[in-house]
């Protein structure tokens, strides 16, 4: 499921764009999913948002604890970043001209 | 409101199939009035929203296409069409270095060849597939591209097809498309089963949720010939997040072990369909749960694994990361979904011939919605738009534009003005448990017996009544009733398929109790003609 932080959202409509399955709207100029049980994860909206204020979470039945998954795209590589509960960070850069190795 | 637009060639769906088939045809002939209508958004719609990790369909060093086609023939135990197996396996190579052209990072030797997974994969990094096909689209003046509009059904001169109609997923804007020819490239369906998850988290699924089997239902409703809808598919995947599992078993070389730390897949053969029996033949005796062996993998691999699943499963690289269960230290619980119909995995869709074309004139079909050509995964469906294209190139000055055929804007209204003591949510639930339940769904290890079928058609027939009186609020609203709608077509034909087929032939996929065995009799295809709501099997010998 995707979580959207409203404070941070500045309404660009970018996610409500590019979801493929037209889950999101905007609503008083902020995005909304119209329901959360409805996303894939498929996380195109967390790479399109250009204020990282759209978050991928584990819901509870998928073993979730409530961490973040935040991504920044560009056009040489993709940088995600897990922000678990206790401020723990991760992050993990993928190349996007390196391709898999194994 | 409704608009009306003309072109040589309507595609419907812009995903693997629909976008490659738009840059072919322009590539051919720069001439060619395209439109490609697309639901979402072409940049990020279908399965391919958040990537792919290998390229599945390849045809490797001292290998010839004969050899994919029998591999994917003995795969689907005999059915499937081995001319149109031999067609699209004589053109993978050249697709892929065709979307290399396009930008896909591909792993490369030395030499610069490509460097292979076994002799049918190739290394990428496919996170981006769909934005780079997205781009090379773009810059072909001939193709206007219309995102975020819904096609509801073809438009129909006799038993030919001129055209598509629909409407705007967010603005009553209604669309009347006539076209020349008309490729269908919608995908296949997910959601008819009751999935794996069915509260919270309803949605994560292996195939995209939102791929409802469109195609399909236009498909059954226009009278078309589909073939082999019986042989549903399940996939083995990564428990909870439904994330794939071919990246560990061919990428770090996991093996499945049960819970008593045995190995067993070599008990029930390799197939993907024996792979998936497997798992569910463990459970039953007791070996529960089964899992993909990665503990004592390098480091190297850990990383590549992290970074693998970021480029098309995002949500198991948060779960590995977050729960603190690395792959190195800890071994992945496996487990299969509920069914789905899809073509670029099974034989199961539109009968078409070689030039995939379905059996309605002016229509064609490639992906995931035509049948016939299993484990043609995303180089397949680039090779059946390749086909198409030509055929469509080399016949479009022949066809006349259609004349102007209008549907009733009541087809859409009325749902705005029903009333109705049911949601689509409450029905889409009852359609899906009465899946699960009665013709082999998941919690029933995918098994099944006539009579349950039977109670499976008459749930199905009362769902799609209610349906009928669905309320809409909003042009959402009405999207989720049209695609409840499809899944419900698909399904109805769906059971008729797995009644007609007495036997068992694919254990992980389906068992009919009824008739637990192979039986030779059936070395044929299960094919369907519906005719006002009423499917007719027909059983056609293989080619």
């Amino acid at each position: 499921m995707i979580s959207i932080d409203e404070k941070i959202c500045v309404g660009c409509g970018q996610c409500v764009d590019i979801c493929p399955g037209n889950l999101l709207e905007l609503k008083n100029s902020v995005a909304r999913i119209r329901d959360v049980r409805d996303c894939w994860g498929c996380c195109a909206c967390v790479k399109i948002c250009p204020k990282n204020a759209i978050a991928y979470q584990l819901s509870a039945d998928l073993g979730g604890t409530g961490a973040k998954l935040f991504a920044h795209d560009s056009p040489t590589k993709l940088t995600w970043q897990i922000l678990k509960t206790d401020g723990e960070k991760t992050f993990l850069e993928v190349d996007k001209h390196q391709a898999n190795k194994f | 409101m409704t608009e009306n637009f003309f072109a040589d060639v309507l595609i419907i769906g812009g995903g693997t199939a629909g976008l490659f088939a738009a840059i072919k045809i322009s590539e051919l002939n720069p001439a060619t009035k395209i439109i490609v209508v697309e639901k979402a958004d072409i940049r990020r719609s279908g399965c391919l929203a958040s990537g792919v990790n290998a390229l599945n369909a390849y045809v490797g060093k001292n290998h010839t296409p004969e050899d994919y086609a029998d591999y994917a023939f003995n795969d689907a135990h005999g059915i499937a069409d081995k001319n149109l197996l031999l067609t699209m396996a004589r053109r993978l190579n050249s697709v892929t270095q065709q979307i290399e052209r396009l930008g896909l990072t591909i792993e490369k030797d030395a030499q610069g060849n490509y460097v292979e997974r076994g002799w049918r994969n190739v290394k990428i990094n496919g996170e981006n597939l769909k934005p780079i096909l997205a781009n090379a689209v773009k810059k072909f003046p001939n193709v206007t591209i219309l995102n975020h509009v819904n096609i509801a059904d073809f438009l129909l001169d006799g038993d030919k097809v001129v055209g598509a109609y629909g409407f705007n997923t967010r603005k009553k804007i209604f669309y009347n498309f006539t076209a020349k020819v008309t490729l269908i490239a919608t995908g296949g369906a997910s959601g008819i089963y009751l999935p794996n998850h069915s509260g919270g988290s309803r949605h994560q699924m292996w195939y995209p949720p939102f791929n409802t089997g469109a195609g399909y239902a236009m498909g059954i409703r226009a009278g078309a010939e589909m073939t082999t809808f019986e042989m549903r598919f399940v996939a083995l995947r990564c428990k909870d997040t439904i994330a794939p599992t071919g990246t560990l078993a061919q990428g770090v070389g996991a093996a499945q072990i049960n819970s008593r730390g045995e190995l067993y897949q070599q008990n029930y053969g390799n197939t993907t369909s024996e792979r998936v029996f497997a798992v569910t033949a463990e459970n039953f005796a007791g070996r529960a749960p089964c899992y993909l062996q990665t503990v004592g993998i390098s480091d190297a691999q850990e990383k590549f694994l992290l970074d693998a699943y970021l480029n098309m499963s995002p949500a198991q690289t948060l779960k590995w990361i977050e729960t603190n269960q690395l792959p190195k230290n800890f071994n992945v619980e496996v487990a299969g979904t509920e069914p789905y119909i899809v073509g670029g995995h099974t034989a199961a869709g539109y009968r078409v011939n070689a030039n995939r074309q379905t059996t309605l004139k002016n229509l064609f079909a490639a992906g995931d919605v035509a049948g016939g050509c299993p484990q043609k995964y995303v180089t397949g469906a680039f090779a059946e738009a390749e086909i198409v294209a030509e055929k469509i190139s080399e016949t479009l000055n022949e066809i006349k534009m259609p004349a102007l055929k209008t549907f009733n804007a009541d087809e859409f209204e009325r749902f705005f003005a029903n009333d109705s003591p049911f949601t689509v949510d409450e029905l889409e639930i009852s359609m899906q448990t009465t899946m699960d339940e009665y013709a082999g769904g998941l919690t029933q290890n995918y098994r099944f017996n006539g009579r349950q079928l039977d109670l499976a058609v008459a749930n199905i027939t009362r769902i799609e009544k209610i349906s009928e009186n669905l309320r809409a609020e909003n042009m959402y609203d009405l999207l989720k009733i049209f695609e409840l709608r499809e899944r419900l077509t698909v399904a109805k034909v769906l059971i008729e398929h797995l009644k007609a087929r007495q036997e068992t032939r694919w254990a992980g996929f389906a068992q009919n109790l009824d008739f637990p065995n192979r039986n030779e009799k059936f070395n044929c295809f299960v094919n369907s003609v519906t005719t006002g709501g009423v499917t007719k099997i027909i059983f056609r010998e293989l080619s």
